[in-house]
């Protein structure tokens, strides 16, 4: 590290800030609506289908029977999931049950060097969220050794289950309730559709680097 | 930044003349706007939203040394390993002493201005490193080998046809489309390949939060997810003004800068890095390094007027509006940041003598503050730098660097006229018969070219107030 470089910009700094001292207005800060939950699903629904992402809302009994509707549909080959984890397991059960036309299941097999090239060759991957924004519709994830940063980005479809309690109005409310403060994990996401751009002539479109895809299970 | 020729007067006149530029920076420019209003369509929320934005950009601003300490012990303390810069030179070369160390020689990048303020691409390719911009409007201008032309949309000043042709040229068997989807997804093809070998990934900041050490991303592509987490060495540079207090500092910000940049409510990912990749974890960079640069923002902090300019979360709204932007496109500025933030920074960034001449292209509209998300009051800024020009007395770097000795004469002369009113009756009865004699060349060139000749009165006001009375009721 360049000490001496960071030293000189400090001591820049601490004479700057006392010389150009200004007034820091103190505003109200946002009111955070107070939304049931039957108005935060529709809201995020709303937000998130305007974007493009595909949004379900179904029955938690039966999910994994949406689940199988909706890659049998799509002709998937493979299926990115996470094992060991509630929805990892219900899935698993759900294969065993009947798996008929269904993709079969992957597993992120140790880490990204060795198996780089079978995710890039994934057709789909499932993840849980940690919660939903109403406000502005966006999943919340957090990813972990179980269900690693790469499989909500790197194959073509992205599905994501989501428990319709877990959805927060806004995104300052997801903060404080969960004490974000006090500890962010490797990494946290929002994200609310399928990857996009409009680089050209501004005209939107979706698919560019990563999902062409989100479906969003909410489960109520 | 390299810019020794910049020539602004001719920047403009070919820009102006470019009609094939002007409709493709009408139709985007026109369209960014009507995004934008859609999207704040409750003047009364956004005006709370500017009010928050605002006061948190100030609070950081006001504690930056302070805050930069806490962001570099935490960062530190999660993994990351900060390095700071005070000049672009000494960025680059902590980027290639990472490079080095991990023997690398491909980067993917995801979109960052400060990395342009550095002018990184052509430092490693003149290196010979293999460096690939993924951003798909970053792309664009790559192989094109120009610079961006706007802060948030990089190749706006293309249109299709240009894309196609360009793609058809420099991309192997590809054949020319003008179909948007189809060049979208060459891109995609070809830099999926790119996101599989990059060896290291580079990325810019939007805000860093100094409470939890966490690095803020935003974008729609998924690119810049991509260079932070697939590679194993990620580095993030940064301006040292972008830190943030804490966590709950970023959600109105967020608000702010997706809906003046693209009128989204949200970005397709607001991707957040607190390490690298722990023990157990499967992805992500094994090391994350962050790039502190100052590059004269430093310097500009020591003015609470100019200091405003440290404000701004690089949304892009004050090109979208500038009337002076939206004809000539960002290329005519010379420099990286254009349009009226560019404007502002650059000359105290490089100084007033090398580009003092941008706080010229303003009307003084204010279209530029009435739309910032964090109430920069650029056209107060620009009057100054335009007085800092001439002012001997100034602060910026650079000031008093347009005086010149015929400048200082003509008011003296001015100033003494005014004074003595013997003078004053003489000077306003020569103006009355000269004036109309004076030719379209020399001084008054510049003028003429597209004005009328001022015209003189026969009689001054005085002589006539003399002569007629003045009529009262």
């Amino acid at each position: 590290m360049n000490n001496a470089a960071r030293e000189r910009i400090f001591a820049r700094l601490r004479q700057a800030v006392r010389q150009g001292a200004v007034s820091v207005p103190k505003p109200e800060s946002l009111t955070i609506p107070q939304w049931n939950q039957k108005e935060k699903v529709e809201k995020l629904k709303k937000h998130m289908e305007a974007v493009r992402a595909e949004v379900h809302v179904v029955p938690s009994a039966n999910w994994t029977e949406t689940l199988k509707e909706i890659v049998r549909k799509r002709n998937l080959s493979t299926l990115l999931y996470a094992p060991e984890t509630e929805i990892g397991n219900a899935l698993q059960s759900a294969w065993n049950t009947d798996n008929s036309g269904l993709p079969a299941l992957c597993v992120y097999e140790g880490e990204i060097e060795g198996f780089k090239e079978k995710l890039f060759g994934m057709d789909a991957a499932v993840t849980s969220t940690l919660g939903g924004i109403a406000e502005t519709g966006a999943l919340i994830l957090r990813p972990d050794e179980k269900e690693p940063r790469l499989m909500s980005l790197v194959p073509p479809v992205h599905i994501a289950v989501l428990e319709a309690g877990k959805i927060y109005s806004t995104f300052a409310e997801a903060m404080e309730k969960g004490a974000w403060a006090k500890g962010m994990p490797t990494n946290a996401l929002l994200i609310s559709g399928p990857s996009k751009t409009a680089d050209i002539e501004l005209v939107l479109a979706f698919g560019i680097h990563g999902p062409k895809e989100l479906i969003v299970l909410v489960l109520e | 930044m390299e810019n020794k020729d910049f020539d602004f007067q001719d920047n403009i006149s070919k820009a102006l003349a470019n009609a094939q530029l002007r409709r493709n920076l009408k139709f985007a420019m026109g369209s960014m706007i009507q995004k934008r209003k859609a999207l704040f369509s409750d003047p009364e929320e956004l005006e709370k939203l500017r009010n928050m934005g605002s006061a948190i950009r100030r609070r950081a601003l006001s504690r930056l040394p302070e805050l930069l300490e806490q962001l570099e012990k935490k960062c530190t303390e999660n993994g990351i390993q900060v390095h700071w810069a005070e000049t672009a030179e000494e960025a680059n070369a902590i980027v290639l002493s990472v490079m080095q160390k991990h023997n690398a020689k491909r980067m993917i990048k995801g979109k960052s201005m400060v990395s342009e303020e550095m002018h990184l691409n052509r430092f490693l390719l003149d290196r010979g490193f293999h460096v690939m911009e993924t951003d798909l409007g970053e792309y664009i201008i790559q192989l094109a080998g120009e610079k961006p032309s706007h802060i948030i949309a990089p190749a706006i000043h293309k249109n299709r046809d240009e894309v196609g042709r360009l793609f058809h040229e420099k991309i192997p068997d590809t054949p020319y489309t003008e179909v948007v989807e189809e060049l979208n997804a060459i891109a995609r093809k070809t830099l999926r390949e790119e996101f599989y070998k990059g060896e290291v990934g580079l990325s810019g900041v939007n805000m860093a939060v100094a409470e939890t050490g966490t690095l803020c991303l935003v974008e729609n592509e998924g690119n810049g997810r991509m260079c932070t987490t697939v590679p194993p060495v990620h580095i993030a540079v940064m301006g040292l003004e972008k830190v943030v207090e804490k966590l709950a500092d970023v959600p109105p910000l967020l608000r702010l800068l997706t809906g003046s940049a693209t009128g989204q409510l949200i970005s397709t990912y607001f991707n957040m890095i607190t390490s690298p990749r722990k023990k157990e974890e499967k992805d992500g960079p094994k090391e994350v390094h962050l790039l502190l640069l100052d590059n004269g923002r430093s310097a500009i902090l020591a003015d609470p007027q100019l200091r405003q300019t440290l404000q701004c979360i690089r949304c892009g709204a004050c090109l979208n509006h500038c009337p002076v932007y939206t004809r000539i496109g960002g290329h005519a500025y010379g420099f990286v940041y254009t349009g009226p933030i560019g404007a502002v920074l650059t000359p105290q960034m490089e100084g007033l003598k090398k580009a003092g001449d941008l706080v010229t292209a303003s009307s003084l509209c204010n279209a530029c503050e009435e739309v910032c998300p964090v109430k920069i009051p650029l056209p107060e800024i620009i009057r100054r730098l335009r007085n800092e020009n001439y002012d001997e007395k100034g602060l910026a770097s650079g000031h008093g660097c347009g005086k010149t000795l015929a400048e200082t004469l003509v008011w003296k002369g001015w100033e003494l006229v005014n004074r003595h009113p013997g003078l004053n009756a003489l000077g306003t009865k020569m103006a009355g018969i000269f004036g109309p004699l004076l030719p379209e060349t020399g001084p008054l060139k510049a003028w003429t070219s597209v004005r009328s000749k001022p015209q003189f009165a026969r009689k001054s006001l005085h002589e006539r107030v003399k002569e007629e009375g003045v009529d009262h009721e």
